[in-house]
């Protein structure tokens, strides 16, 4: 395969991921990685340095399409970040240490159940009951519905600071968004609206994965021929999917991220499993 | 017009997709480049080597961009990439001592300096 070719095709594939990326909330990242090492046999460390460096132009890409319709929550996410970047650290600290497959396995099983929880809950569970913690941290907000602004307060803030700390890791670990497991933190363990989730968790993904890219540049994992085709296939596929958001139903949305976050596990734990 | 968070936001937005697409041009530049003067087979990528650090330093990049080495230039652009996010907490720091936001003061200037740390320090 000639250089011309190579670059053209994994600009398309990765265009496809990024668009796919951009409307379930998650990095391209899930996608990139195994179309990377499985159909074009690309080492590891390569896919998740290209994979981390394009979720990063993912988040920030879309993030002013997102701002503008008024869903995403600054402040919960940057307070949310001090538990990703601290996980990000981690994560990629233990990437260098930890059996490779065993963090597969455990991964795999994390979005396995993660795309049952989703599908279970098929309604908007979010409150207004004032939460201490939350009502202190400010960890509140609006957003504009057909039959006007709707406000929210977050729940449970430790349980989701405390996923949000296991998303970093993931993200610093393996050279994802982590997108699926920080929407999980927002939407189900601090009952966020989704929408919410979904653009606050666009937000942070950058800032997370930034704090694992530093590591990853100086471990070698970034190989500008591969990476630059990917980062530019995802963001202009993230370019088009943050379009295409505010016209999708959130249902829709759900039952595209559940499949997503699926497959995804199905994957990790067949790699996982058989090593591969 | 008075600091809110919806005015941070939107700054934070405009930021971020500045940085994105400056890091884009930058290495698309280098990409087309690098498709241009590649010859014959492309790079192997089945194998993993550490790529040479040249390119993972600022100095690295900034003295292949001034001799037209693409993959020097598209570092240089992953670079501007990787420091956008960094430099969008930056500005939440500024916008929130703007706002008189104490606690919120704090909680961006940690995240901040976890970033710094993980940049430049963390191994």
């Amino acid at each position: 395969m000639s250089e011309l070719w190579f670059v053209v095709v994994i600009f398309t594939c990765s265009l496809a991921g990024g668009l796919l990326g951009a409307l379930g909330g998650l990095g391209g990242g899930i996608v990139i990685v195994p179309v990377l090492t499985i159909f074009f046999h690309v080492d590891i460390h390569y896919a998740i340095g290209a994979s981390l460096v394009s979720v990063i132009a993912t988040s920030s890409g879309a993030a002013a399409a997102y701002v503008r319709e008024g869903f995403s929550n600054i402040r919960v996410g940057m307070f949310l970040e001090i538990a990703t970047t601290l996980g990000a650290l981690v994560g990629a600290w233990l990437t260098t240490r930890a059996p490779a497959q065993a963090i597969a396995i455990i991964f795999g099983l994390v979005l396995l159940y993660s795309a049952y929880a989703t599908l279970k809950t098929q309604h908007e569970v979010f409150t207004e009951q004032p939460d201490k913690l939350a009502l202190r941290l400010r960890l509140q907000g609006s957003f504009p519905t057909s039959s006007g602004e709707q406000s929210y307060v977050a729940q449970r803030v430790p349980l989701g600071f405390g996923i949000m700390g296991l998303a970093g890791m993931l993200s610093g670990l393996l050279g994802l968004g982590a997108g699926a497991v920080k929407v999980i933190a927002m939407d189900q363990a601090m009952r966020l609206p989704f929408k919410v989730s979904t653009t606050t968790s666009n937000f942070m993904i950058g800032v997370t994965a930034a704090a694992g890219a530093g590591l990853y540049l100086r471990a070698g994992y970034l190989a500008p021929g591969l990476v630059m085709p990917v980062m530019l296939g995802v963001l202009a596929g993230s370019l088009i999917g943050s379009r295409l958001l505010v016209r999708v139903h959130v249902k829709t949305l759900k039952r595209v991220f559940a499949v997503l976050v699926l497959a995804m596990g199905v994957e990790m734990i067949f790699k996982g499993v058989t090593g591969s | 017009m008075s600091w809110n968070d919806k005015r941070l936001e939107t700054l934070v937005g405009v930021m971020l997709r500045t940085g994105v697409l400056l890091a884009a041009a930058v290495v698309l530049t280098g990409g087309v480049l690098y498709v241009v003067q590649s010859h014959g087979a492309r790079a192997d990528y089945a194998h993993f080597q550490p790529e040479p650090a040249q390119y993972a330093t600022l100095k690295g990049a900034a003295t292949g961009f001034t001799t037209l080495q693409p993959r020097s230039i598209i570092m240089l652009g992953l670079l501007i990439l990787i420091a956008t996010p960094v430099a969008r907490v930056g500005m939440c720091v500024i916008g929130f001592l703007m706002e008189r936001d104490r606690l919120y003061v704090a909680v961006s200037s940690a995240v901040l300096l976890i970033l710094l740390y993980s940049l430049f320090f963390h191994r």
